[in-house]
């Protein structure tokens, strides 16, 4: 089926999140709007204004009624779903990159790069369900070994007892959420070789999926205590985005050359391609040509129908799967 | 100085050194009292060369006893001789006289401004002849060291006794006939079978920095060489690639084989430390298997250099260009105004004598036979023609000649059996604003070496490429405008014309710059390389038709397997992305990929041409069926088993895959409770998205059928 372009952002995306049910999207980009879009359609419904810098990344509750954003103007915001109003901001003193609801909505895991004399780190707070409780605290701290090295992402592992973080620094770490300890983090030969830019969980919360510049992702298996490598999916080019199907066992990963190389690079290399593998079989088994730039987000719609995906060239393509594709076989 | 000692030195000469203002002092100018400058480059920066030994001293031996009054004129004669060859010293030339009888030695010395001069000088004058009587012996006065510590008794040289060498072309047992192929990236060098059966490549050697710039393999297939900075190896074997040869030429750069690989030709050349000069430049050449070194050639890089006067820097390589055949006999080298042809026998000129050809610009071999072809461009402005000429070996004779007229230039083609030559010829317009091209066709066969004029049939276009069909007689052009140019193809003699050249087809528009025949003929790779993006299209000649047109991204190198089965097409590190390399079968289909990261080099090991004869060859492709018979089956076979290893393999990821997830179920289904607490009791709800997901794929199928209706509604 034909892709629906939505053009709503000025600036590169950086990040794609779908609602629980599936029928809204909402998109960040270096721009400082947040857009929610009709997952179905690629209506554009409305605009998060209040940030002051690129945004980064952002969560939605399960309830659909609250959104966080991270922000490179030093701020994490809560907003209003519905009403498009900022509801609180939580300031630090470097930008925040990553945001996540965790399970019951009451905590979220906030990153912040490092900036100026702040140090990477890790942020806990709590979420009161009563705006008048709000503040600024937060319930934990958790700091990088790498201090220098920005974490790209940190989401809840499962019943909200651990964090896992992937970042610049190409490890990662689960921490515990209760008392800070660092529980794992993966060596050298298992690992990424180069920085992680995106970490997807499954519905289940059983595994993840990490892509690294170094060309690959990787998705591992993960119990509370263990951080196994179970499956390797290697791909041409350097990743920026991943994402995990709920509905099929399949993949899709995204990236392209940095910013300073892509002049050299034409589009049809077929860097620019969303690339489908086969969860299993760690097969390519399809791509989606489109962007003329990087991929920079991608986002399987939860119930397993279509995907979208967004680029460092602005736009975001909607795409409904054709019938054919629920009958792949390898 | 140490502070400490200044100061007691102050002491001693009285002086109140806190009194002292420093920067009143003034030394005097060019003196510096032993204080050397920390700027070390003033000092060592251009050290000057200074003689140690006597590495610029010849002795020269055998020369004619003279008397006194004859002394002066002979020393005037060598004088004349020698300083042909270089600079003689002041004072250089020193012939001793017998005290006795006043009459000389018969010997003298003569000393040059560098070593160099020396050294080529005793190349150039031992064995010169002043007259019949008076031969000279020419040696370094270095060398008398060693020729005074010849042992006064002969030592019976030990004998090894005889080790059976590996059998160095087992790769060509293999027994399901697969090819070879060396790549190069990052730091590996990676050899390995092509095993198109299997889809894959399997390993036969890996090794990290194995050489320092590039690898090659011998004509034959038989040695794979690798530069280092002490010189070049070769290595091969039976099973894994153990060093057979070493050949000592520091900072090599190039190395280039005899075609019968029994000569290994290497080049180093040095840049000059004033820039004015020519860089320097050392060619050996050495026995491939004996490792000896059978002659070298020095000199400044004008000598190396082709291309006429004002031609580019450096030397174009390969230098020497070997005669055609696998005897290796004869090698060439084109210089200013003449073309040297050396014979293997003795590593001397022919005859001692160069050719003379004035203003020769491009020499060519017959790959099969000592014919050399050569092109002489126009003179004085047109009032000499230029020419093209096929010169025999070692007879010197010419064997046929063409005059052109208002040529811009030439270049010559040779078909890879000897039998034709096609000399590609630029011409000027009458206004000389713009050139058109023809093609002079010679027949090196036939009686009398018939020439053919072969014109486009539109005489402007511009030809982009030309090949021969590998041991064939049809060649294909690529002619016309950029960026759609068009292709055509001739043959040298069809059934009807029997010696004429015809026409057999013209395909328009194609996107192709460059142009890649099977080594067996029939089937040509049009490709579309660098600004084409790599285009590929797979054409058979005989047929005339387009068998695949597919494209492999950024493509930047083309190679037919050595059989003509297969055509690897490789991204090389030019590119950022995508490197790597794709094996195609020779119909266009795609085999695999292989994608490495600094892919820099894609070799196929070649081999050595076949022993069946022409008819036996013609017997076997009349009889194709009989013999594949065989092969299919076995192709069938393997691809059975690849099939059953690939769903056994399969079967088994799923089945892990399958495990897991039913751990994680219950582990997901154990906290279940856990889950619903921290969502204030809210029930999870995964129960019902499954359900979901089911109807959703009967939604999808009622789809498919909608689309169809509306088709045949249509």
């Amino acid at each position: 089926m034909r892709p629906i372009l939505m053009k709503g952002h000025e600036r590169p995306l950086t990040f794609l999140r779908y609602h629980r049910d599936g029928d809204l999207l909402f998109s960040c980009a270096k721009d400082d709007t947040p857009t929610l879009w009709y997952a179905d359609n690629g209506e554009r419904l409305g605009t998060y204004r209040g940030h002051n810098g690129a945004v980064w990344c952002c969560d939605v509750s399960r309830d659909s009624s609250r959104l966080i954003t991270g922000s490179a103007d030093q701020t994490a915001k809560l907003w209003d779903v519905k009403t498009g109003q900022q509801l609180f901001s939580f300031k630090f003193g470097a930008p925040a990159r990553s945001v996540d609801f965790a399970v019951g909505d009451k905590l979220a895991v906030i990153t912040t790069d490092p900036f100026m004399e702040h140090t990477s780190a890790i942020h806990v707070k709590r979420i009161a369900e009563d705006l008048e409780d709000q503040t600024d605290d937060s319930v934990l701290i958790l700091q990088s070994p790498n201090g220098r090295k920005t974490i790209n992402r940190a989401v809840w592992g499962p019943l909200n007892q651990t964090i896992v973080s992937g970042g610049e620094d190409a490890v990662i770490r689960i921490w515990d959420a209760e008392t800070g300890k660092l529980l794992k983090e993966t060596d050298e030969e298992v690992g990424h070789k180069k920085p992680i830019r995106s970490l997807c969980k499954s519905a289940d919360d059983s595994h993840f999926l990490t892509g690294s510049r170094d060309k690959t992702a990787k998705a591992c298996l993960w119990d509370m205590r263990t951080l196994t490598l179970i499956k390797t999916y290697t791909t041409g080019v350097p990743l920026n985005a991943v994402s995990m199907s709920s509905l099929l066992d399949h993949v899709v990963l995204g990236g392209g050359p940095d910013a300073s190389e892509i002049t050299t690079t034409e589009h049809r290399a077929g860097s620019f391609d969303a690339k489908f593998y086969d969860k299993i079989l760690q097969e390519e088994f399809g791509s989606v040509k489109g962007h003329f730039g990087p991929i920079n987000a991608l986002a399987f719609n939860p119930d397993g129908r279509s995907f979208s995906s967004g680029g460092e060239d602005g736009y975001v393509r909607l795409h409904h799967f054709d019938a054919d594709y629920f009958n792949i076989k390898i | 100085m140490a502070e400490l000692d200044i100061d007691t030195r102050a002491a001693k000469l009285g002086i109140d050194w806190s009194q002292v203002n420093l920067d009143s002092i003034q030394l005097p100018p060019g003196e510096n009292f032993g204080i050397e400058s920390d700027d070390e480059g003033v000092y060592h920066d251009d050290q000057l060369e200074f003689d140690t030994g006597f590495g610029n001293i010849i002795v020269v031996d055998n020369l004619p006893v003279v008397p006194k009054t004859k002394f002066e004129k002979l020393e005037n004669v060598l004088k004349k001789i020698y300083s042909q060859l270089g600079a003689i010293k002041e004072k250089g030339l020193w012939m001793p006289v017998d005290p006795n009888t006043g009459m000389t030695l018969g010997y003298c010395f003569i000393e040059f401004n560098t070593p160099q001069e020396a050294q080529n000088a005793k190349e150039k004058t031992h064995g010169y002849k002043l007259d019949k009587s008076h031969i000279f012996a020419v040696n370094m006065f270095d060398d008398f060291d060693r020729l005074m510590n010849v042992k006064e008794e002969w030592e019976a040289p030990q004998t090894k006794p005889y080790v059976p060498g590996e059998n160095l072309q087992k790769w060509l047992t293999d027994e399901k006939a697969r090819d070879q192929l060396v790549t190069r990236s990052g730091p590996d060098t990676e050899v390995f079978w092509n095993d198109a059966r299997q889809k894959n490549t399997e390993l036969v050697h890996k090794r990290s920095y194995w050489t320092e710039s590039y690898v090659q393999w011998s004509p034959l297939g038989t040695y794979l060489v690798t530069l280092h900075k002490q010189g070049a190896a070769v290595w091969g074997g039976a099973d894994t690639f153990t060093r057979l040869m070493r050949y000592q030429h520091n900072m090599v750069k190039l190395v280039d084989f005899s075609p019968g690989e029994k000569y290994l030709v290497t080049y180093h050349s040095q840049e000059p430390s004033n820039p004015r000069d020519a860089s320097k430049v050392e060619i050996k050449v050495f026995d491939v298997r004996t490792g000896r070194m059978m002659r070298d050639f020095k000199g400044s890089a004008d000598e190396f250099s082709i291309g006429g006067p004002g031609g580019v820097a450096g030397a174009s390589w390969p230098v020497f260009r070997w005669a055609g055949g696998k005897d290796d006999k004869y090698f060439a080298k084109l210089s200013k105004n003449t073309i040297s042809v050396y014979e293997t026998e003795t590593f001397g000129l022919i005859d001692k004598k160069s050719i003379k050809v004035d203003n020769v610009v491009d020499i060519c071999w017959s790959p099969t036979d000592s014919i050399l072809s050569l092109f002489v461009p126009e003179q004085g402005g047109g009032n000499q023609p230029a020419k093209v000429a096929l010169v025999q070996i070692p007879s010197k004779v010419e064997l046929r000649q063409k005059n052109l007229f208002s040529v811009s230039d030439c270049k010559m083609y040779w078909q890879s059996s000897g039998e034709y030559l096609a000399v590609k010829v630029d011409r000027y317009t009458k206004t000389k604003k713009s050139t058109y091209s023809g093609f002079e066709l010679f027949r090196i066969k036939e009686r009398d070496i018939p020439i053919e004029v072969l014109e486009l049939d539109n005489k402007n276009d511009k030809i982009i490429a030309f090949a021969w069909e590998p041991k064939g007689h049809r060649f294909a052009v690529i002619h016309g405008d950029q960026p759609r140019p068009d292709v055509s193809f001739y043959t040298m003699k069809t059934t009807q014309h029997g010696g004429r050249v015809t026409k057999l087809g013209t395909l328009k528009a194609k996107q192709a710059n460059a142009l890649f025949w099977s080594p067996t003929g029939k089937y040509i790779i049009l490709a579309g390389l660098k600004n084409f993006n790599g285009q590929l299209e797979f054409f058979n000649v005989d047929e005339l038709e387009t068998m695949a047109t597919t494209e492999h991204f950024m493509a930047t190198d083309i190679e037919w397997d050595p059989t003509g089965r297969y055509v690897a097409t490789a991204v090389t590190s030019v590119h950022e992305m995508e490197n790597g390399f794709t094996i195609w079968s020779f119909n266009g289909k795609l085999l695999y990929r292989n994608l490495k990261d600094h892919f820099f080099q894609l070799a196929w090991r070649p081999r050595p041409p076949s022993f069946l004869s022409p008819e036996k060859e013609e017997e076997i492709a009349k009889n194709l069926k009989k013999y594949s018979k065989k092969y299919e089956l076995e192709d069938q076979d393997v691809s059975l088993l690849l099939s059953e290893q690939d769903r056994e393999k399969r079967k088994a990821l799923k089945e892990e895959w399958e495990k897991w997830v039913k751990q994680w179920k219950s582990l997901h289904e154990e906290e279940k409770l856990a889950r619903q607490n921290l969502r204030d009791g809210e029930i999870s709800d995964e129960e019902e998205e499954e359900d979901e997901a089911k109807e959703v794929k009967e939604v999808e199928f009622e789809d498919v059928i909608d689309v169809t209706e509306e088709v045949v509604q249509e």
